[in-house]
C-alpha cells in the first residue's frame, strides 16, 4: 500500500471501490434520463404510453443494489478494521486534547506540543480531553477519532516517509476550533532515539533541583525556564497573552500584584493577585472568576504535578 | 376521477375573498388550511431568504485566509444560525407545512385537515418558536455559537444565548409533531368516496410517512433538549463529564431525531416529484406501489441509521458496524425510487416545463448526495471525511439540491393554483441555468476539499485549500444571482402576470378540478374518485 500511512490506502481503496461504481451509476442514470426525455419529448412522441410497472424489474433493480451496496458495506469494514487494531508492537503516545491546542506525552514522560515520531514504526495515539469534544485528525493518513472527556479513544497510524504531516481538529470546540493545529513530524529512527533521549535528560534535570528546598526553586532561573515551557505546551497560550492583550483569558503580563475583581458566588470581590491566588486559579479556575470572562477554564488539578506548578509560578511571577 | 367536479363555479368566491376577520387576523386567525399553507409559504420563504444571505457572508468570509469580512466569533455565530434557520425554520417544516397544508386536503378530495385550530396552532407554535430563535440573536450575550448540533459539553460551556436557542428548537418541535398528527388523521378519516390508500397521489403517500417520523422522532428532540436547558439551569450532570454525565450520550439522543428528521426533510419532495413526473410525462406512475413502499420503508429504517453520525466518537465497533450495515440497506429504498422515476419518462410524451425541469434536476443532484451517502456510510472512508466538506456537500446536495430544488419545482408547479396568477416560463428557465451551474460550483467543490481534508466549521483554512475555496465561492454568487431571478420572476408572475386556469399543466390529480384559486371549503360537492390518482383519459382512447 501507498501513502503516508498503511492507513491511507486503506482508506482510498474503498473510496476508489465506491466511487467508481457510483460513477458507472450516475452516468447510466444521467444517459437515461436525458435519452428519454428527448426521445420522448411530445414533439417526438405525441402519444404516451401507461405502464404501469412490472415485478421483474422490481425485483432486479432490488436485488442488485442490495447486493452491491452489501459489498460496499462489507469493504468499508474490513478497510475499518485495519485502521482500528493498532499493530501489538506499536509505540502508544498520550494525546490530551484541550481548547485549542493539543498536548502528547511519551513513555519515558517527555511532554511536548507537537507529535515527533519515528518513520515506519506503528503509533498509537490514547486520546481525552480536558474540556469540550475534539477530534485527532490527520488528513495524510486518513485517520480521525474524538477526543472526549471522561472516555479514552485510540486510533494508529505508521508514517512511512520523512515528512511533516497536519493536524487538524474536526470537531468544533469554539472560538479558536480552526487554530487547533499541529503537526506530526516523522523522523529517521536513529534521528528520533537521540531526540527522545535528549527531551528525556533535560525534562529530568530541569526538576533534579526542585528536590531541595522551596527557598531553591524560586532562586532557580531553570525553573522558571521549564514553567515557560510547561505554559506553552499545556496550552495556556490559546487563551492567555503575555504581552498584556485581551484573549478568551485575562493576561498574564504583570500579573503578579495586580488588583484583579472577581466574581465568586454571584458576589464581587477585588484581591490582589499573590502566589495561592495563582494557584487556585490554575486547580480551580472557575471557583473565582476575573470579571468579564467565562468559565471556559479546565481545571488542571491531577494534570500537573507539585514541581510543575511550582515551575509555572515561578514563571508567572516573572512576566 | 369524477369530472363533474370541475363544474362551472367562476362565479364562486375564491378562497382569499372569503374572510373571517380584518386585515392581518383574517390570516393569524383563519382555520382554512390554504390561509394556513401560505402562511408557512411565506414565513419559510422569508427565513430561508435570510438564511441563505447568511450562507452568503460565510461563503464570502471563506474567500481569502484569515479574517476577510468578519472575526472568528461572529463566523461561528453565523453558521451556527444559518443551520438553525435552514433546519428548524425552512427545510424540516417545509414542504409538508407550506404544500402540504395547501395541496393535502385537495388531493384527497376533504374540505379541510382533520383538526383545521390545532393546525392553526401549530402555525403559532412555529411562529413562537421563530420569535424567540431571533430574539436569541439580540438579548443576552449574543447569538449561540454551538453549531445548530447544540454539541454538548460545549453547548453547556458556551457563554452564548444557548438556552433561547433551545428552547426555540423545542417549541418548534411541537408544531412538527401537531401537523404529522393532523396530516394523518386526515388521510385516515377524510379521503373522499372511491379513494382508497393507493388512489391517493404519491404525495400523501409521503406525507403520510412523513408524519409517523414527526410523531415518533421529534419527542426525543424535546426531550434532548429539556435536559440541556435541567442541566444549564439546574446544573444536573447528564451530559456534563466533569459531573458524571455523557457527551455521547447527546449525541446518540440528538440523532436519535434529528437523523430521521432528515427523512422528514425528503420524503415529500421524493413525493411531490412523483406528482410531477407524471403530469408532465403525460402517463402514469411506474410502479405506484414500490414508491409508496419505499418511502414507508425509508420512514421505517431512517430510524435505526442515527449511529452513522457517529462513527468517530469513540461507540464500540459493534455498533459502527451495525450502523453501517444498516445505513447501507436505507439507500435501497432510494435507489428503488430513483429507477421507478426513470421508468415513468420511458415511453411518456415529454413536455419540458419549469416545473419539470426544476423537479428532474432532483433526480441527478440527489443521486450525487445519496452516492456519496455511500462513501460516509462506509466505515473506513467515513472515519477519514466525516466532519470535513465532504459532508457539508454530501447534505446540501441532499437537502438543497433534492428538496431545495423540488421545493421550487413545487413553487412553479402549484404556485398558479394557489395564487391564480402565471410566471414568466422563459425567465424561470434562464434562473434554473444559474442555479444549476452555481449549485455544482459551491458544492460539488466541497467534495474535493473535503477528501483533502478541509474540516467543516473552520473560520481560516491552510494554504492548499485557497483555490478551492474561490472556487467554491464564485459559485455562490452564481447560485444566489439565480435565486433572485427565479424568486423575483415568481413574484412578478403571481402579483401581476396573466390569470392562470384551472388547470395549466395539465394535472390529474382533485387539485387540478377545483378552480384556480380554491373556493373556502374547496369542493361545491365532495367528488367521487374513480380512477387512479395519475389517469390521463388521452392515453386510454388512443388505446382503443
Amino acid at each position: 500500500m501507498s501513502g503516508a500511512s498503511p492507513t491511507t490506502g486503506a482508506v482510498d481503496s474503498v473510496f476508489i471501490f465506491i466511487v467508481a461504481i457510483s460513477l458507472f451509476f450516475l452516468v447510466l442514470i444521467t444517459f437515461l434520463m436525458i435519452y428519454f426525455i428527448i426521445k420522448y419529448n411530445k414533439k417526438r412522441h405525441a402519444k404516451a404510453e401507461d405502464i404501469h410497472g412490472n415485478t421483474t424489474l422490481e425485483i432486479i433493480w432490488t436485488v442488485i443494489p442490495t447486493i452491491i451496496v452489501l459489498f460496499m458495506f462489507y469493504f468499508g469494514w474490513k478497510g475499518f478494521e485495519f485502521i482500528r487494531n493498532a499493530p501489538e508492537d506499536s509505540m502508544e503516545v498520550s494525546v490530551t486534547a484541550r481548547m485549542w491546542s493539543w498536548l502528547f506525552e511519551y513513555p519515558n514522560g517527555v511532554e511536548t506540543d507537537t507529535l515527533y515520531v519515528p518513520v515506519n514504526t506503528p503509533i498509537k495515539l490514547l486520546l481525552n480531553s480536558q474540556d469540550v469534544i475534539h477530534s485527532f485528525y490527520v488528513p495524510a493518513f486518513r485517520i480521525k477519532e474524538d477526543a472526549v472527556p471522561g472516555l479514552q479513544n485510540y486510533l494508529w497510524f505508521e508514517v512511512s516517509k520523512i515528512g511533516e504531516y497536519d493536524v487538524l481538529c474536526a470537531e468544533y470546540c469554539g472560538l479558536q476550533h480552526a487554530y487547533m493545529l499541529t503537526k506530526v513530524k516523522a523522523m529517521p529512527q536513529e534521528k528520533f532515539e537521540e531526540w527522545y533521549e535528549q527531551m528525556r535528560q533535560e525534562t529530568q534535570s530541569t526538576y533534579a533541583s526542585s528536590d531541595s528546598t522551596q527557598m531553591s526553586i524560586e532562586a532557580s532561573p531553570k525553573t522558571s525556564m521549564a514553567g515557560s515551557r510547561l505554559v506553552q505546551t499545556r496550552g495556556c497560550m490559546a487563551c492567555h497573552s503575555t504581552d498584556g492583550s485581551k484573549m478568551i483569558g485575562p493576561t498574564f503580563q504583570g500579573l503578579f500584584g495586580r488588583e484583579v475583581v472577581l466574581i465568586e458566588d454571584e458576589k464581587e470581590i477585588t484581591i490582589t493577585a499573590d502566589e495561592s491566588y495563582i494557584r487556585e486559579s490554575i486547580m480551580q479556575p472557575n471557583k473565582k472568576l476575573v470579571k468579564g470572562y467565562n468559565p471556559l477554564m479546565p481545571s488542571q488539578e491531577g494534570q500537573l504535578s507539585d514541581e510543575e506548578l511550582n515551575a509555572i509560578v515561578e514563571y508567572l511571577k516573572k512576566l | 376521477m369524477s369530472d363533474s367536479v370541475a363544474g362551472s363555479l367562476a362565479a364562486e368566491k375564491n378562497f382569499y375573498q372569503e374572510k373571517t376577520h380584518k386585515g392581518i387576523l383574517a390570516w393569524l386567525l383563519s382555520t382554512d388550511h390554504k390561509r394556513i399553507g401560505i402562511m408557512y409559504l411565506f414565513s419559510m420563504l422569508t427565513f430561508f431568504l435570510i438564511a441563505v444571505f447568511l450562507g452568503f457572508l460565510m461563503r464570502l468570509e471563506m474567500l481569502t485566509p484569515g479574517e476577510t469580512v468578519m472575526g472568528a466569533h461572529t463566523y461561528n455565530s453565523i453558521f451556527t444560525l444559518h443551520g438553525v434557520l435552514m433546519i428548524f425554520l425552512f427545510i424540516i417544516p417545509g414542504i409538508p407545512a407550506a404544500f402540504g397544508n395547501f395541496m393535502l386536503p385537495l388531493q384527497i378530495g376533504a374540505r379541510d385537515v382533520a383538526f383545521p385550530r390545532l393546525n392553526l396552532l401549530s402555525y403559532w407554535f412555529y411562529l413562537t418558536g421563530a420569535i424567540l430563535a431571533l430574539l436569541s440573536l439580540f438579548t443576552g450575550p449574543g447569538p449561540a455559537d454551538t453549531g445548530w448540533t447544540f454539541y454538548a459539553p460545549y453547548s453547556l460551556r458556551t457563554g452564548t444565548n444557548v438556552a433561547l436557542a433551545v428552547m426555540a428548537a423545542f417549541i418548534l418541535g411541537f408544531s412538527s409533531i401537531l401537523t404529522g398528527l393532523n396530516f394523518i388523521t386526515t388521510m385516515h378519516r377524510l379521503r373522499a368516496p372511491g379513494m382508497s390508500f393507493f388512489k391517493m397521489p404519491l404525495f400523501c403517500w409521503s406525507l403520510y410517512a412523513t408524519g409517523w417520523i414527526q410523531i415518533l422522532a421529534t419527542p426525543i428532540l424535546g426531550i434532548t433538549l429539556a435536559l440541556v436547558l435541567m442541566e444549564r439551569w439546574l446544573g444536573i450532570g447528564v451530559f456534563d463529564p466533569v459531573k458524571g454525565g455523557d457527551p455521547v450520550l447527546y449525541q446518540h439522543l440528538f440523532w436519535i431525531y434529528s437523523h430521521p428528521a432528515v427523512y422528514i426533510m425528503i420524503l415529500p419532495a421524493m413525493g411531490i416529484l412523483s406528482d410531477i413526473i407524471p403530469t408532465f410525462a403525460r402517463r402514469t406512475i411506474f410502479g405506484y406501489k414500490a414508491i409508496a413502499f419505499s418511502s414507508l420503508a425509508i420512514a421505517f429504517v431512517g430510524y435505526l441509521v442515527w449511529g452513522h453520525h457517529m462513527f468517530t466518537s469513540g461507540i464500540s465497533d459493534t455498533s459502527r458496524m451495525a450502523f453501517s450495515f444498516l445505513t447501507f440497506l436505507v439507500a435501497i429504498p432510494s435507489a428503488i425510487k430513483v429507477f421507478n422515476w426513470l421508468a415513468t419518462l420511458y415511453k411518456g410524451s415529454i413536455d419540458v416545463t419549469p416545473p419539470f425541469l426544476y423537479g428532474i434536476s432532483f433526480i441527478i443532484l440527489f443521486s450525487i448526495g445519496g452516492l456519496t451517502g455511500l462513501i460516509l456510510g462506509a466505515l473506513a472512508t467515513d472515519i477519514h471525511v466525516h466532519d470535513t466538506y465532504f459532508v457539508v456537500a454530501h447534505f446540501h446536495y441532499v437537502m438543497f439540491g433534492g428538496t431545495g430544488f423540488v421545493f421550487f419545482a413545487a413553487l412553479h408547479y402549484w404556485g398558479p393554483k394557489m395564487f391564480g396568477r402565471m410566471f414568466n416560463s422563459k425567465v424561470s428557465y434562464i434562473a434554473w441555468g444559474f442555479l444549476f451551474v452555481g449549485f455544482n460550483m459551491l458544492y460539488f467543490t466541497m467534495f474535493v476539499l473535503g477528501y483533502m481534508g478541509m474540516p467543516r466549521r473552520y473560520y481560516d483554512f491552510l494554504p492548499e485549500f485557497h483555490s478551492l475555496h474561490v472556487v467554491a465561492t464564485v459559485g455562490s454568487w452564481i447560485l444566489i444571482i439565480g435565486i433572485i431571478i427565479m424568486f423575483v420572476n415568481l413574484y412578478r408572475g403571481f402579483r401581476y402576470g396573466p390569470r392562470a386556469t384551472m388547470n395549466p399543466w395539465g394535472g390529474t390529480t382533485l387539485e387540478w378540478k377545483v378552480p384556480t384559486p380554491p373556493p373556502l371549503e374547496n369542493f361545491d360537492k365532495i367528488p367521487e374518485v374513480k380512477h387512479e390518482p395519475y389517469y390521463h383519459p388521452r392515453n386510454q382512447e388512443e388505446r382503443q
